[in-house]
């Protein structure tokens, strides 16, 4: 579902991110981006979701290069095929729960589904919540809600940051659980970019990141 | 949603700033809707006094007391021209119709205005009740002196000498004036006058009137008789006539050719002076205008503040609010979108301002005006709406854009993915 070619990153004269190998990934598989933190993980998030243009290499998505997309026209392809569960969720704190969905909707220019917003809340346990602010609600709540507004455009690939992180053990396995079958629900492609070592088991395919490299002078 | 919710759901977040912003942009616009409803219906009320009068004729002196004292009847008269004289002028080629006014008494601050029945007429103020005079002593009250005084047909009233209440000398109480006729509203200068015939007041203020002589019973026995009337509509009396004066003329000319020509021959080749009633109101307005010009900009700073509100509240808000901005972009909006947003946030706050301060301006302009409309000449309501006021909208839009213009920029260019590791 998505293919990187030689994405590299550079940030000054740092360089953070060097991938030489051509990488791709299908449908329905789970991919973990594993490595220290500063390893880059969250740049290389950023790049595969079209939010950071990279140094080097190419990023397809869906056999389109985002890249060579203007930025508007990434914007909205993001929008309708890319979900992102942020380490801080990013919830919109003036709106209710039920506005942040469908405000995924919204910004991605799709046609706004109270309903099928409805039916999601309900799978996630969160029925009744839907005139709830973001601040009334459990960590563990708006943390179903950021994956919610991730999924509820059926995209093609989930992207979480460090979703585990600060989580004990149960906790932990139940939020991985939901990302699985949030992905597996809309057939998308699962990312989970982390450096916690107890959800490595759970994935199919690493990609591995070391240390940043300087640059030589 | 769509970006008018996303906007009024930010607005409504920052309620206290909001409620500041909006006050100071209601006071501006408030102030600036109050000068242009009393600007415009002052002028209004000034140049309907002057309506169809385009030259009054008087006493030399100053041309503004002139207009002032027979046109507005706010000051006293320059003094009187010889009834002669006022017929020679009357008769001029240039004159198509010539008015006469008797001046010097009032009642209770009201001016009785001596003079014909085509003053009324000029004014389009026709009789809701009774009749014109038809002999001394009759008077014919204004609408206004009507509803304060609680005058009514039949009542009589004791005249004083002089302009005003205040500086009325004496009264003439023998010779008690009776309403024979009462006048409809018109929103001029005669709802607030007596008038009565020219020849009344010249039976009062006469040497031997008080007494009653010869010459007094003279008029009054003829008052009902078909009499020569001259070209002015005053009675024609040979013995008399010599000694009689009225205090102006208010003058229509013939054909506007005559706007140059009259005047210069009043001016250079008689005793008298004629003055522009458009000329000398638009003097005065101008020398209030300077006044009006300092509330003006008054106004205008006061929207100015309120636009730098504006605009420090958004900037401080944009920087409350990188992260759902940054979250937005992230959820497929582009760069534009949450461009619009912010301008139209900016917008909508200047719209809510200036909302606020249409409301107050009219509002306000409408409990001035009860409180003068008693009081003074001037027939003010803030229940009109004037074209200007359009261009304010217009001018609030523009504010509102600017004010929001640097904060949307600043959101256009902001990078998503830098402003999300900020705190990762």
């Amino acid at each position: 579902m998505f293919a990187l070619k030689h994405v590299g990153h550079v940030y000054g004269s740092r360089l953070v991110l060097d991938l030489p190998e051509h990488i791709e990934a299908n449908p329905d598989e789970k991919w973990l981006l594993h490595g220290p933190s500063g390893s880059g993980k969250t740049t290389l998030l950023h790049i595969i979701a079209g939010l950071l243009k990279p140094s080097q290499g190419s990023v397809h998505i869906a056999e389109q290069d985002i890249y060579a997309l203007t930025e508007t026209d990434r914007d909205r392809f993001r929008g309708q095929r890319i979900g992102i569960v942020f380490q801080q969720f990013y919830l919109l704190p003036v709106f209710t729960v039920l506005e942040n969905l469908l405000m995924a909707h919204y910004m991605a220019g799709v046609p706004q589904d109270k309903a099928r917003v409805q039916q999601m809340l309900a799978t996630l346990g969160l029925a009744g919540r839907e005139h709830a602010y973001p601040s009334e609600l459990s960590f563990g709540q708006q943390q179903r809600v950021a994956i919610a507004r991730a999924v509820v455009n059926r995209p093609q690939l989930l992207l979480a940051d460090e979703p585990t992180s600060g989580l004990d053990d149960t906790r932990s396995k139940q939020v991985l659980d939901l990302l699985v079958s949030s992905a597996r629900e809309v057939q998308a492609t699962l990312v989970v970019a982390s450096h916690d070592h107890r959800i490595t088991d759970s994935f199919d395919h690493c990609i591995t990141l070391d240390e940043q490299v300087e640059l030589p002078a | 949603m769509n970006l008018f919710k996303i906007s009024l759901a930010y607005i409504y977040r920052r309620k206290l700033n909001t409620l500041l912003n909006m006050v100071l942009l209601g006071l501006g616009t408030g102030i600036v809707v109050v000068l242009l409803l009393f600007g415009k219906q002052f002028e209004e009320n000034l140049y309907r006094n002057v309506q169809d009068i385009d030259v009054v004729v008087g006493a030399k002196g100053s041309p503004l007391q002139l207009i002032l004292s027979s046109v507005f009847h706010v000051d006293v008269p320059t003094g009187n021209i010889p009834l002669l004289e006022a017929r020679k002028l009357a008769k001029n080629r240039a004159v198509a119709r010539a008015i006469p006014l008797a001046l010097g008494d009032n009642y209770r601050g009201y001016r009785i205005v001596g003079t014909t029945s085509e003053y009324a007429k000029h004014y389009r103020a026709e009789l809701v009740d009774g009749t014109f005079w038809d002999a001394p002593y009759q008077v014919v009250i204004g609408a206004q002196v009507a509803s304060v005084t609680g005058l009514a047909i039949g009542d009589e009233v004791i005249s004083s000498h002089g302009l005003t209440a205040e500086t009325a000398s004496d009264k003439h109480e023998s010779q008690p004036f009776r309403v024979v006729g009462v006048l409809q509203p018109t929103g001029s200068i005669i709802d607030r006058l007596l008038l009565t015939s020219v020849e009344t007041v010249w039976l009062v203020h006469e040497p031997h009137a008080e007494e009653g002589d010869e010459q007094d019973r003279h008029l009054e026995s003829h008052a009902d008789e078909d009499r020569a009337r001259d070209v002015l509509g005053l009675p024609m009396d040979s013995e008399a006539d010599a000694e009689r004066e009225v205090t102006s003329l208010l003058i229509r000319y013939r054909s506007p050719i005559a706007a140059v020509s009259f005047p210069r021959y009043v001016n250079k080749e008689t005793k008298f002076q004629a003055a522009s009633p458009a000329f000398e109101t638009t003097r005065l307005f101008a020398l209030l205008g300077v006044g009006l010009e300092v509330v003006r900009v008054f106004g205008g700073v006061l929207v100015f503040a309120a636009a730098l509100s504006i605009f420090v509240a958004l900037y401080n808000a944009m920087k409350d609010r990188r992260y759902d901005l940054a979250m937005m972009r992230a959820l497929g909006a582009s760069r534009g979108k949450l461009f619009v947003q912010v301008l139209l946030e900016g917008v909508l706050l200047t719209l809510m301002g200036t909302g606020l301060g249409f409301v107050l301006g009219h509002a306000s302009t409408e409990v001035i005006g009860a409180w003068v409309r008693e009081a003074q000449h001037i027939n003010l309501t803030g229940w009109i709406i004037l074209p200007d006021e359009f261009w304010l909208i217009g001018l609030a839009l523009v504010l509102g854009s600017v004010s929001a213009l640097i904060p949307a920029l600043q959101v256009y260019r902001t990078d998503v993915a830098q402003t999300l590791v900020e705190v990762s």
